[in-house]
């Protein structure tokens, strides 16, 4: 097996240097290649992992100086690796597609083979240097991808600088919480981490536990540290985007787990409240966002902020459970995050690369333009409407599965009787419950305002079905929405698999009794795969009995009632964001939209008006009130620093003077 | 299947069950008229309207607005084939379901959204002002109100920790304590103002109005006629069936059936009907005593469940 995880390694170069290398029209194809055999790699090496329990592991020094590079894949670093490989295979056939519209430019095609090994590569890591070495290579590759339309619009540069700072910031923080750690257990190779980190002083502990969960959870876009998120995910290629979302923000959890379950071995119940606490702001914080977002991929970003909400309030609940001493409980609700994980990924990048098809098709993304896709790209539309029922939680697709999960454990966590669960536990449901009606009604307006109805612009009108191999790629994705939907049991042992790396006593928390699932200790099973059955007996029988009643006579087309006028127009019809208006004033104290009315009167009368302009600007709540202020802190110290700085040769020969002057008396 | 033997017996319950709330539903909307129209001193039509609508419109053709899309035409198979499901799997008279990996709570509430969340894209489909403001309103009051569904839900499955229906129902059975606990009485507070919301009644929606600016459910189904329309309809009568008969055996389980005879069968259907009329007709009465809140008040009215169902499974624990 350590054949394979080399192979990733070498098939990610080859792509790497063969895209920078090969003529504009084979770019594409050779990255493509590379990325699905480094992907195909990654994947047999991954699931062998899942299934067998066994670790596989690689040490080198020859490719790093001083540190070498140690690799040692365990299940629970297999199973992001495995998400990663699959949306990587679906990116890279879609990107083959797309690449008939624009051709793919050299360095992006460098950056996208670098970016996916990177992430294939990342939770296989064994050594501080080595993850971090792949942490930032992960961090530049992907930036210089957000990147690639940057001669496009400003608003490009613009997200890049805000996810290059909020990236860096978070490297740093990860960096000095593992220097840290590596420093008190005296090496750098994980397995001394593991062996010695109980022995360090709680203080040490939480400090490192905090910076890297700071550091983190900046990459997984957890409130307050979402901000570059929507800039970033809408601004970038679809494909970037997908990647991103499906797979390079999991990382951020993965990392939280390593270092909290594995590096420092639990830790006290303050941790995992404080993870607790994250979550339920970023998912209660992202539905509201996307419930009133116009722009689709904009929607879709702050959707991901939710949903990585959820799986943060799933980790947490599963660290406080082993805190407090329940195991199993834990176990369940840790299950229950890894699988929503993997339901995120697949529908998550099912719904950006077809936001993507749609930006293909109309050349815009704001859902107030779109509209009456469905009849014009049907294949396209359906896949869209496979991951809006995904990701709605409704049956008989993935996310209701995961839903059901996530709701079980915090049931559980309910009756473990603690008092802090007391409190905590209701607020994780309540989030959990808001979320799933907010994003409802946010993706019932994506889908229901983008793809149905009439067109809203002539570009939506004259929208046309996508490059096959684009919706080859999505719809990859949307087969896995129903497939882990339809037959959630495939995922029952490879979750079980990474759960048993962090709870070593648990044996397998959810089974399988045919194909209904199970929960160990407690009484009911949930059987998806014999509701979705139940259901598509049902519609048929429906379908029948419609059909029967009106044999007679065929379906006539009719105009619409529009109140006794004839014709209507695309104005008339509800808008984004008139359909977003109820929610909107629901939430106005969170999301404090700005607001101006302009009104011009004729001549001198105050009972008259000429002309009214009404608009509203909903921004970021937190990039006003949190990062404002500090940027203008930042703002005020460098002016005041530049008062050292006038441009004076001799003033500066002057700092030097006495720059040595203070080595030379403190050096002495 | 779990089940590892499912009897004839069995399976004749579950197709009873279907084809009884099916026959019924209408009934009891007509009942629901009835009631509003002689408290109002009208005479109002026959109980059995209802089915006389729905068999009129089932002859006629059907039509379809010009620019739709087959989510029109899907949507009422899909609210009136999961509300089907529901009726099937839920314990309505027998706590003895054949069908144990299907009659989860949780699972309920998320078939029933589907069928929400259908007829919602199908009014977006439509192309019309109305269909999206019909949309829009039912998706906001769908996502405020569910949370306080869940919560309640959980303050149910609290005490015997599983969400599953049957076992939910027999616990409080077996208890009939629970029933009079601070915990039930906040959760069925929940329960009604969720139902009542859901379901499209007053003060939430008036079912009787066709008055553009205030309607909501009407809305949603302006462009439907004939057999699409009757469909709708149905699907909207079984659900508010279907409600109703929920929280009749999850706070008043008496008299539904724990063994599969014939007479405990026979008793859990005369007790399920008038459990069922009886709550109808307090939701009837009710709708005349009160006044239609404005759109926006009905946030206030949906936080007020929540903020009971919180209260129920904070009281749930701390009892407990």
């Amino acid at each position: 097996m350590t054949i394979w995880l080399a192979a990733i390694a070498l098939f990610g170069l080859t792509g790497a240097v063969g895209g920078t290398l090969a003529p504009a029209r084979w770019r594409v194809i050779v990255v493509s290649a590379c990325t699905v055999a480094a992907a195909t790699s990654a994947l047999v090496v991954s699931i062998n992992v899942l299934h067998t329990g066994h670790v596989v592991s690689l040490a080198t020094s020859r490719l790093l100086p001083f540190t070498g590079v140690q690799l040692h894949l365990d299940p629970m670093g297999a199973l992001f690796v495995a998400i990663t490989a699959v949306v990587a295979v679906a990116v890279a056939l879609y990107n083959v597609g797309y690449a008939a519209h624009q051709p793919m430019t050299r360095s992006s095609a460098c950056a996208f083979a670098i970016f996916v090994t990177s992430m294939l590569l990342v939770p296989a890591a064994w050594s501080v240097t080595t993850f971090l070495f792949g942490w930032e290579l992960m961090a530049v590759a992907s930036l210089v991808l957000v990147l690639t339309d940057h001669r496009r619009s400003p608003n490009v540069r613009s997200a890049a600088i805000w996810y290059a700072v909020l990236t860096q910031i978070g490297a740093a923080s990860i960096a000095f919480a593992l220097v840290l750690l590596a420093a008190q257990t005296g090496g750098q190779g994980f397995t001394v981490m593991v062996l010695h980190s109980a022995a360090a002083s709680p203080w040490l502990r939480g400090t490192v536990f905090m910076l890297a969960l700071a550091g983190f959870a900046s990459k997984a876009g957890v409130v307050p540290l979402h901000v570059w998120l929507p800039k970033a995910h809408a601004e970038a290629p679809s494909a970037v985007s997908a990647l991103m979302s499906a797979a390079m923000v999991n990382l951020g959890i993965y990392g939280i787990l390593r270092v909290g379950d594995t590096l420092l071995g639990g830790g006290p119940s303050w941790w995992w409240i404080t993870v607790i606490v994250l979550g339920v702001a970023s998912a209660i914080y992202g539905s509201i966002h996307a419930a009133t977002s116009t722009d689709l991929k904009r929607l879709l970003a702050y959707s991901t902020a939710d949903n990585i909400g959820l799986v943060m309030i799933a980790v947490g609940t599963a660290g406080l459970l082993t805190a407090t001493g329940h195991p199993s409980y834990a176990a369940l609700a840790l299950f229950a995050g890894m699988f929503h994980l993997v339901n995120h990924a697949v529908f998550k990048g099912t719904l950006f690369l077809s936001a993507g098809s749609v930006q293909y098709a109309t050349g815009t993304r704001d859902l107030d333009q779109l509209g009456g896709l469905f009849t014009r790209m049907p294949i396209a539309s359906t896949i869209f409407a496979v991951g809006t029922v995904a990701i709605t939680a409704l049956p008989p697709l993935c996310g209701f599965v995961s839903e059901w999960l996530l709701l079980q454990s915090l049931l559980h966590g309910l009756s473990s009787s603690v008092t802090v669960s007391v409190v905590l536990m209701p607020l994780g449901v309540a989030a959990l419950a808001l979320t799933g009606g907010l994003t409802a009604a946010a993706f019932v307006k994506a889908f229901g305002v983008g793809f149905l109805g009439i067109a809203r612009s002539p570009a939506a009108a004259d929208a046309h079905e996508p490059p096959r191999l684009m919706n080859v790629g999505s719809g990859l994705l949307a087969s896995l929405c129903v497939l882990f939907g339809v037959v959630p049991v495939v995922m029952v042992g490879p979750l079980n698999s990474v759960v048993r790396v962090a709870q070593s006593t648990a044996g397998s928390i959810v089974g399988s009794r045919g194909e209904a699932l199970a929960i160990a200790n407690t009484r009911g099973v949930f059987d998806p795969t014999f509701i979705a059955l139940a259901l598509v007996t049902s519609m048929l029988a429906v379908l029948g009995a419609r059909r029967y009643v009106s044999r007679r006579h065929a379906v006539r087309r009719a105009p619409v009632w529009g109140c006794g006028r004839e014709l209507q127009t695309p104005r008339m019809t509800y808008t984004a964001t008139s359909f977003a208006e109820p929610l909107q004033r629901v939430f106005d104290d969170v999301l404090q939209p700005s607001r101006d009315l302009d009104v011009s009167h004729r001549g001198e009368s105050r009972y008259f008006v000429e002309s009214v302009r009404f608009g509203t600007r909903g921004g970021d709540a937190f990039e006003r009130l949190l990062y404002q202020p500090v940027f203008a802190l930042v703002r005020g110290a460098a002016n005041k620093a530049r008062l050292l700085q006038n441009g004076s040769v001799h003033r500066y020969l002057a700092y030097g003077l006495g720059a040595l002057v203070v080595v030379l008396v403190f050096a002495r | 299947m779990t089940g590892t033997g499912i009897t004839a017996w069995q399976v004749g319950a579950v197709v009873a069950q279907v084809a009884l709330c099916v026959l019924g539903a209408p009934f009891l909307v007509g009942l629901m008229r009835t009631v509003r129209c002689r408290l109002e001193g009208r005479t109002g039509p026959p109980v059995r309207q209802t089915w006389r609508d729905l068999r009129k419109l089932l002859r006629k053709q059907r039509t379809q607005p010009e620019k739709s899309s087959v989510i029109f035409a899907v949507a009422p198979v899909v609210l009136v084939a999961t509300t089907l499901v529901v009726v099937a799997f839920a314990p309505l008279l027998s706590t003895g379901t054949v069908f144990p990996g299907g009659s989860d709570l949780f699972a309920i509430v998320f078939l029933l959204l589907l069928g929400s969340v259908l007829l919602a894209l199908a009014a977006l489909d439509t192309g019309t002002a109305f269909g999206g403001m019909g949309a829009s309103r039912l998706m906001a009051i769908v996502a405020l109100a569910e949370p306080a569904l869940l919560v309640a839900i959980l303050a149910l499955a609290a005490p015997v920790h599983t969400s599953s229906l049957p076992i939910i129902v027999a616990g409080s059975l077996h208890h009939p304590m629970w029933l009079a606990t601070p915990q039930r009485i906040l959760a069925f507070g929940a329960f009604v103002i969720v139902i009542l919301a859901e379901s499209g009644r007053l003060p939430v929606d008036n079912p009787a109005t066709h008055l553009e600016l205030t309607m909501i459910h009407e809305a949603l189904m302006l462009e439907y006629s004939g057999p699409d329309l009757a469909f709708v309809v149905l699907g909207e009568s079984l659900r508010l069936l279907v409600l109703l008969a929920l929280l009749s055996n999850l706070f008043f389980p008496w008299g539904i059936a724990t063994t599969l005879t014939g007479p405990s069968f026979v008793v859990a259907i005369v007790s399920l009907a008038a459990k069922v009329a009886l709550l109808a007709t307090l939701v009837a009465v009710g709708e005349v005593m009160v006044a239609k809140l404005r759109l926006f008040r009905v946030p206030e009215l949906l936080a007020g469940a929540f903020v009971l169902s919180v209260l129920a499974v904070l009281s749930s624990l701390v009892i407990a």
